[in-house]
């Protein structure tokens, strides 16, 4: 092994334990409630009411280009009515949490990552540690609280406005029966798709925000560096919900399939 | 009192502070100077406990915050204010609210209570009725009078300048050191300023440290420090990049 890979995976490995002692911080933050109300309500205004939008849109589309594609295979072997249940199923358990992370990630994840960032380089950072404030119950804790509380819920959303659009695309624009497909939705998505969707958001949210933080907290100096940590937020945060995903839905298959 | 043992810091394989010790007193008005990127600001760093050093002991009335933790170190940090040479003013905050932040953070006042004291604090730096503005409205030496005020409000025993002359226009510095002495008189605090301002140095301090080569080079009495014959201190007094040029006589004031 040359001693540049041996310096990355170095470098790698310690960012991952710095992460951690990070998330171990902010969570013994939360359990002694040194929370910044305040600054948590407004937060999840930031995460969740102005995330909104691209969610929305996201679930929308993703759900209609999906049964727009499901529709066209399953015409093939007249299997029209089950197009609902695979947007469905897909949109609870996969598309719905990831593709909401994803994008919340890009409007979050990078957001946080300047906004601490600045702070750290303009030593308002600093600042806060002189004024008797630790950083983590300020800046992280209500950060990655409002990602935990609004992932779920902006997943939830998405998952039924990708719903609703597939049975728009299925039922209005193919003339998929809707009695059948709705039925046949019913019945093949259980309450285990949407409880794996929604507990993946609940990590995907933690993951993001904390990520967004870590790499804010620890940027470079300059304006240099607040990019650099950006960019580093979403790439990092991205990956590890893609990864983290794949392990998520082996994991959560098999717990609450034998609950 | 603030007691600093052989610290010693290094920056990857660049040392800051090699050795360093001194001691200033309470009530005391200490003043260190010394060339840009000599370490004064590290040095400041380490007696607030923003950086801990690679060897030594800092004390804070006797107590070693060297191996404290972030949470410990907090409430060492309620007997300081410090007030930062960008002003390091909450930009997504109003004057008031920076002003009031420790306040609402670590202590149960009421509102009307808060804003009285934010008030009084603004009015102490010259700056009545700017509770409204955002800090890109204010000027640079509006900012560092507002950095103030966020530090003094809760009525710290220690107050920590970082260059607070820097970047402000003469007239400016000279309100800026009128505003420290009538803090350190008024609330009777252990005041230490950074500085590579000869002027707020000697006016400032009660007590100059000359920081040179990671170390403290020179230490005594405004009057003592200014008139040294010595040419490190002589070249750094007169201001001249030649140490040849220098002069023993009081160039400075």
């Amino acid at each position: 092994m040359n001693l540049s890979v041996k310096q990355t995976l170095a470098a790698w490995l310690a960012g991952l334990g710095q992460i951690t002692l990070l998330a171990r911080e902010a969570a013994a933050a939360l359990l002694t409630f040194k929370v910044a109300w305040r600054n948590l309500i407004y937060q999840v205004y930031f995460v969740g009411v102005k995330s909104q939008t691209v969610v929305l849109i996201t679930g929308a589309f993703t759900g209609m280009v999906l049964a727009a594609q499901t529709y066209f295979q399953f015409h093939k072997v007249k299997m029209d009515t089950a197009t609902l249940a695979v947007v469905g199923v897909s949109m609870c358990s996969e598309l719905g949490p990831v593709l909401t992370a994803l994008m919340v990630t890009g409007r979050v994840g990078a957001a946080i990552a300047a906004e601490i960032g600045t702070m750290r380089v303009t030593e308002q950072i600093d600042a806060l540690r002189t004024l008797a404030t630790h950083p983590v119950d300020y800046l992280v804790v209500p950060r990655v609280l409002a990602g935990l509380i609004a992932l779920p819920l902006l997943t939830a959303e998405s998952i039924s406005l990708g719903i609703a659009g597939g049975y728009g695309v299925g039922v209005g624009l193919y003339g998929i029966d809707p009695v059948y497909s709705w039925a046949h939705m019913l019945k093949y998505t259980g309450d285990t798709d949407l409880s794996i969707g929604l507990i993946k958001a609940l990590i995907f949210g933690g993951i993001l925000t904390l990520v967004g933080c870590y790499k804010g907290m620890t940027c470079g100096v300059g304006a240099e560096g607040v990019g650099k940590a950006t960019t580093e937020a979403v790439v990092a945060a991205s990956i590890t919900i893609l990864i983290s995903d794949f392990f998520l839905t082996l994991g959560l298959e098999r717990l609450l399939n034998a609950l | 009192m603030i007691e600093a043992r052989h610290l010693l810091k290094r920056f990857d394989d660049q040392t800051v502070l090699d050795d360093v010790s001194f001691r200033i007193e309470n009530g005391e008005s200490v003043a260190i100077i010394g060339r840009s990127g000599c370490g004064k600001s590290v040095l400041l760093k380490h007696v607030i406990g923003l950086l801990k050093p690679d060897r030594g002991e800092v004390l804070i009335d006797g107590e070693n915050i060297v191996p404290m933790d972030e949470r410990q170190l907090l409430r060492v940090r309620r007997n300081f204010g410090m007030v930062f040479q960008g002003a390091a003013l909450f930009d997504s905050m109003s004057v008031a609210e920076n002003v009031a932040f420790a306040l609402r953070r670590n202590e149960n006042l009421t509102e009307a209570e808060t804003a009285r004291r934010v008030a009084r604090v603004l009015e102490m730096v010259d700056l009545p009725g700017t509770e409204d503005k955002n800090p890109a409205e204010l000027s640079g030496g509006m900012r560092k009078r507002v950095g103030l005020a966020r530090a003094i409000i809760y009525e710290p025993q220690i107050v920590l300048y970082d260059e607070p002359t820097t970047g402000l226009d003469p007239i400016v510095s000279d309100s800026i050191d009128h505003l420290i002495l009538r803090v350190r008189d008024h609330l009777k605090v252990t005041t230490v300023v950074v500085t590579h301002d000869m002027r707020t140095a000697r006016r400032v301090g009660q007590r100059v440290l000359m920081m040179h080569d990671r170390k403290i080079h020179a230490s005594g009495a405004p009057e003592e420090v200014f008139n040294s014959p010595d040419p490190v201190v002589r070249q750094f007094i007169d201001g001249v990049a030649d140490p040849e040029k220098s002069t023993h006589g009081n160039i400075a004031s």
